[in-house]
């Protein structure tokens, strides 16, 4: 690890302003950024850790009856705090890493380095939800712009996340063994208006909306008409040691059918 | 009724109250006076030529002591090999030089450029940065076919070839191996791959530099499992030290699993540079270091063909195995593939003809040598494998087809030079088959596809040789070392006994069953009794822990000095009973003479012997200590059978163990909960190697499994709670305490039952798949049900097919396409 400066602000516009500073970088809970720091694949003069500052931390909901999470939420926090309102997200949550991964990783930590295995961003696009950061509201689909790769801009940091919370909804992870982290993984939520699909894991891109699916599923919300869909693609699809576009882009179309079989 | 002390009782762990307490002391544990920390700048090139090194702004760095580079270390040895092998044509094998620092070129990813000695670890990192080194990239060799190939780029450019050996067991029976297979009534053919493996020992490699220059003394602290063979190694061969100036300790070691064996670099480097410097230099691996520069296993290319006549008795077998070494030959290398391998090749059946040819290849990848089992698990894992896959093709009952072929009567000599001493591998496998509850295993399959999952039984048998191993017998074969052990029991005036051992413990709870069994030959508590081990300065010449042999070859070494002790403190006893010495028992801790009732007590003779008032003096000597060095005239044959129960889901071809049973003869047994825990400890690692661990390169030989994020380690929720018998027992005829072994033995005897049983779910879903390599993560076995995986060996009556489908064990892609 190479020498930096740590500040440690107590309130959001401390950190806004920290994060002023060249070559300085938010740190959430670390779980990404500090390991890659430890094998100097990554430096900042300076970090600004979120971790102290109150007021972006926490669960509610909100008037239109949104599931509200301070980006500084640790996993844990969603796990125990989403567990009534919000199943499919608290069963998320829960099975990220491992308990101290849990207890120090954030959903804003997550969604901000949108790595293309992670499993948050796949709830957040499925759900269509709402990245709030101190300078505007940005919409999911408008938010993951592919691997690593997201709408924030320098210094902007997710104070919060808006969850509108679906008729029914399920995510079903597929791990890689070596990392745990999923190999595929598909969230699928059913609203009003029609059902959303999102992968991740899979694409070269990063997380994704698997069109064809949600349109059947919206029309048909039933097993059968999961298993009846044609595998995505595998042309985009992540080829590595642990599995070939091919069979990433066939356990979409079978984590899919499993996501819709668990809904209902 | 349990033991509850002595051979045969379960005592807990002694060592274990510091371990899980935090009070090891490891080798990263030891912080010398003054102190300075190397950190190695390695390549990150898999071949390529030094063209140049500047080294000027590093040194000028805050901290930097000092840069060491390959030509400081022109007057110095280079890492040596222990073993040496003959081609099939005589000659011997090509032996390239192992420098310390890389002399020229860079042979694998993680070889060693320079080494930065600064006075913290941190300012050794910067300063590593800061050297500029030019490489002229080289193609890489990785694919060991291609290797050998006339026109292939060559490894080192001194040597003929990138052949290490080609080598042929036993050559005068090829011809007659040949025609049986040719007139064979069937001939079932496998290729296939044991894949490379990284042993990942929790604690990674540490090595403390330490001399004194008012006597010229030299200290090597390092995490090895045998540091008297460090200390042999690196003092006569690299660095020039006599024995008498050299100490090396091996103090808590946190698992070795073979790849602590081995004479490392990095040791000899902190050794050189404490007398260059006359300051202790430390080096503590990084993991990603150990990724790339702890030696790996396996790695093995095999076609392997075994004959039968029409009433499906084995006839003959022949295999063909290249065998990587990686860029260098470490210390046990060449010995994996041919002695622990090829000797093992009749496995459990009575085969009368048996061909082994061996070709070893260098390539550029890290060294590959001993890893858990060393040779033996690779001729299981292919034998096993193909007597399963000829049950298939000739529609047979697996288990029958191997009991019919089961070699019966003892001792059994081989076609391939060892002789087995004991054995009753029927009853292992009738223990397994209550085990496992084969009888019950249709209910159970018939329950798992109701729930649309494929069940599959596999059942193997496995023999090992351990013990290792007779010194006359290792020599013939190419080893440059003897392979005895050593003991020195030390009794003091008050009763209580010190053992000095030679066999290492980094984790197989020696200091505990080492005294079990001097508690039983004297009849006192096992508290009185010390092992100390470890360190070359106060314990005798001992080869190591590896090979299952601390037990059958340090353990017997034991006995022999504990029996040295009693037979002298007989005498003393005689002489305070005024008896005569042949009258003498001992029992319970009390001499007495027998048929009288006169005793006295453990305690009173070992007073005498260091207060030797009342003494035979003009007879014996005083004081209680004796020495004695066991050299065993045989390896130990520990034997079982094998079973492992799985679930495939055939919709991601995830495999999940179900249960998984081991019934095992270890002869005699000194703590059963200690043998239970190595098999458990074995069992994860073979089920790893079938199901989810994989040393992987691609074609330019960068490591793509680096880390835990790509190298897939098993944990303990991947299976099941084992079900482990050693009830079996066959003693050992030719070691005092009738033990054969069982460090190794699970993770031998445990991957073909994985796969067996995949190949028999697969199967029972209308798939039939021949073989699919290890290991069998959801990719691999998913492609293989539809038809992917090209690697199904050639099974026609009497076939043979010079082609081979695989080139290489280390492959970049997931699958077998």
């Amino acid at each position: 690890m190479y020498d930096f400066e740590l500040v440690r602000p107590t309130n959001l516009q401390e950190a806004i302003e920290a994060l002023q500073a060249e070559d300085a970088q938010a740190l959430g809970g670390g779980q990404t950024l500090l390991p890659t720091m430890k094998a100097r694949l990554a430096m900042a003069d300076r970090l600004v850790a979120l971790s102290g500052i109150a007021e972006i931390k926490g669960i509610c909901t909100d008037d239109n009856g949104r599931i509200c999470i301070g980006g500084g939420t640790t996993h844990a926090a969603v796990q125990s705090g989403c567990a009534e309102t919000f199943p499919a997200l608290a069963s998320l949550a829960g099975r990220i890493g491992d308990p101290a991964v849990r207890n120090r990783g954030t959903i804003g930590g997550s969604l901000a380095n949108n790595d293309p295995s992670a499993c948050y961003p796949a709830a957040a696009l499925a759900c269509n939800a709402t990245i709030v950061t101190q300078n505007r509201e940005i919409p999911a689909d408008e938010y993951f712009l592919g691997m690593f790769t997201t709408a924030l801009e320098e210094g902007e940091i997710v104070t919060e996340v808006k969850f509108p919370v679906p008729q029914a909804a399920h995510y079903e992870k597929f791990i890689q063994p070596a990392s745990r982290f999923p190999l595929v993984a598909v969230f699928v939520a059913r609203y009003a208006d029609g059902v959303r699909v999102a992968v991740t894991g899979a694409s070269s891109d990063g997380v994704f909306r698997w069109g064809e699916a949600e349109a059947a599923l919206s029309a048909d919300f039933s097993e059968d008409a999961a298993r009846g869909l044609t595998a995505p693609d595998a042309g985009g699809m992540i080829s590595d040691l642990h599995g070939d576009g091919a069979y990433r882009a066939h356990l979409v179309k079978v984590m899919c059918a499993r996501a819709v079989k668990a809904c209902l | 009724m349990p033991k509850d002390t002595g051979i045969g009782a379960s005592p807990k762990r002694r060592e274990d109250v510091r371990f899980l307490t935090g009070k090891g002391r490891y080798t990263d544990d030891i912080n010398l006076m003054g102190q300075a920390h190397v950190v190695f700048l390695r390549s990150d090139v898999a071949h390529g030529r030094i063209t140049s090194i500047d080294t000027s702004a590093a040194e000028a760095m805050e901290g930097v002591i000092r840069v060491f580079t390959g030509k400081d270390f022109a007057e110095v040895g280079g890492i040596p090999c222990g073993w040496q092998i003959t081609s099939i044509d005589g000659s011997v094998m090509q032996e390239p030089k192992h420098p310390v620092l890389a002399d020229g070129k860079v042979r694998h990813v993680g070889d060693p450029i320079a080494a930065v000695v600064a006075e913290t670890r941190d300012q050794a990192k910067d300063a590593c940065e800061a050297i500029e080194v030019d490489i002229e990239s080289l193609p890489a060799v990785i694919d060991m076919k291609a290797a050998v190939k006339p026109d292939a780029p060559k490894v080192h450019d001194d040597l003929t070839s990138n052949l290490c050996y080609d080598w042929g067991f036993v050559q005068e029976n090829k011809d007659a191996v040949d025609r049986a297979i040719s007139e064979a009534a069937h001939v079932t053919t496998l290729e296939l791959v044991n894949n490379r493996l990284i042993a990942n020992p929790m604690e990674p490699r540490v090595a403390v530099g330490d001399y004194t220059s008012h006597d010229d003394h030299s200290t090597l602290y390092t995490t090895s499992q045998n540091p008297h063979v460090i200390r042999l190694l690196m003092g006569a061969f690299v660095l020039g030290i006599p024995e008498h100036k050299l100490r090396v300790v091996a103090p808590d070691v946190g698992g070795g699993f073979g790849t602590k064996i081995f004479h490392y670099a990095e040791e000899a480097f902190c050794t050189f540079a404490a007398k260059a410097l006359e300051r202790p230099v430390k080096w503590t691996s990084s993991r990603s270091e150990a990724f790339m520069s702890d030696a790996h296993g396996r790695d093995h290319v095999t076609k392997i063909e075994l004959a039968l006549d029409a009433e499906h008795n084995f006839t003959a077998l022949r295999t063909e195995t290249y065998a990587n070494m990686g860029a260098y030959l470490s210390t046990f290398a060449p010995s994996v593939p041919t002695w622990l391998h090829g000797t093992l090749m009749a496995g459990n059946y009575k085969t009368p003809l048996i061909y082994v040819n061996v070709k070893a290849v260098f390539t550029n990848t890290v060294p590959v040598d001993a890893y858990r089992g060393a040779g033996r698990p690779e001729a299981t894992f292919q034998l096993e494998r193909v007597v399963d896959k000829a049950a298939r093709e000739l529609g047979v009952d697996p288990v029958e087809l191997r009991r019919k072929n089961f070699i019966t009567e003892f001792p059994y000599a081989t076609p391939v030079a060892v002789e087995y001493d004991t054995g009753d591998y029927n009853a292992t496998m009738d223990k397994l088959l209550e085990l496992i509850d084969r009888d019950g295993f249709p209910a159970r399959r018939a329950e798992s596809e109701a729930r649309g999952k494929l069940r599959g039984l596999g059942i193997n048998s496995y023999i090992e040789a351990c013990g290792i191993a007779p010194s006359h017998l290792v020599g013939q074969l190419g080893a440059r070392a003897g392979l005895y052990e050593s003991a020195t029991v030390r009794v003091n005036a008050t009763g209580g006994l010190v053992v000095m051992t030679g066999s290492h413990s980094h984790g197989q709870g020696h200091e505990t069953s080492f005294p079990q069994v001097v508690a039983d030959m004297i009849g006192i508590p096992e508290d009185q009794i010390e092992i100390v081990h470890g360190d070359t300065a106060n314990t005798p010449m001992g080869m190591g822990t590896y090979g299952s042999r601390s037990l059958a070859v340090g353990g017997s070494a034991i006995y022999r000095a504990t029996e040295k002790i009693i037979a002298k403190a007989k005498k003393i006893a005689a002489h305070l009973m005024e008896a005569s010495d042949q009258d003498i028992e001992l029992k319970d801790g009390r001499f007495t003479v027998a048929g009288t009732d006169k005793s006295v007590a453990w305690g009173d003779v070992t007073l005498a012997a260091y207060v030797p008032h009342n003494y035979p003096l003009e007879e014996i000597e005083p004081g209680l200590e004796e020495t004695a060095f066991y050299d065993p005239n045989n390896f130990t044959y520990p034997s079982g059978a094998y079973a492992c129960e799985v679930e495939v889901d055939p919709e991601t071809g995830k495999v999940e163990v179900l249960a998984f049973a081991a019934a095992d003869d270890f002869g005699n047994v000194v703590n059963p909960m200690i043998v239970e825990g190595q098999v458990h400890g074995g069992l994860a690692q073979g089920i790893g190697q079938a199901l989810l661990e994989n040393c992987a390169y691609d074609a330019d030989g960068q490591l793509l499994s680096a880390s835990y994020m790509d190298y897939a380690m098993p944990r303990a929720h991947d299976f099941p709670m084992f079900t482990v018998d050693s009830s079996c027992q066959t003693p050992c005829t030719h070691n005092p305490l009738g033990v054969k072994g069982c460090g190794e033995a699970g993770a031998i005897g445990s991957p073909p039952s994985v796969v067996n049983a995949v190949i028999d779910a697969l199967a029972s879903g209308g798939h039939e798949v021949g073989h699919i390599d290890m290991p069998l993560t959801p990719p691999r076995v998913w492609h293989a049900m539809h038809g992917g995986t090209p690697n199904q060996g050639a099974a026609q009556p009497a076939a043979h097919s010079e082609e081979t489908t695989h080139d290489r064990s280390v492959a970049g892609a997931a699958t077998n396409v």
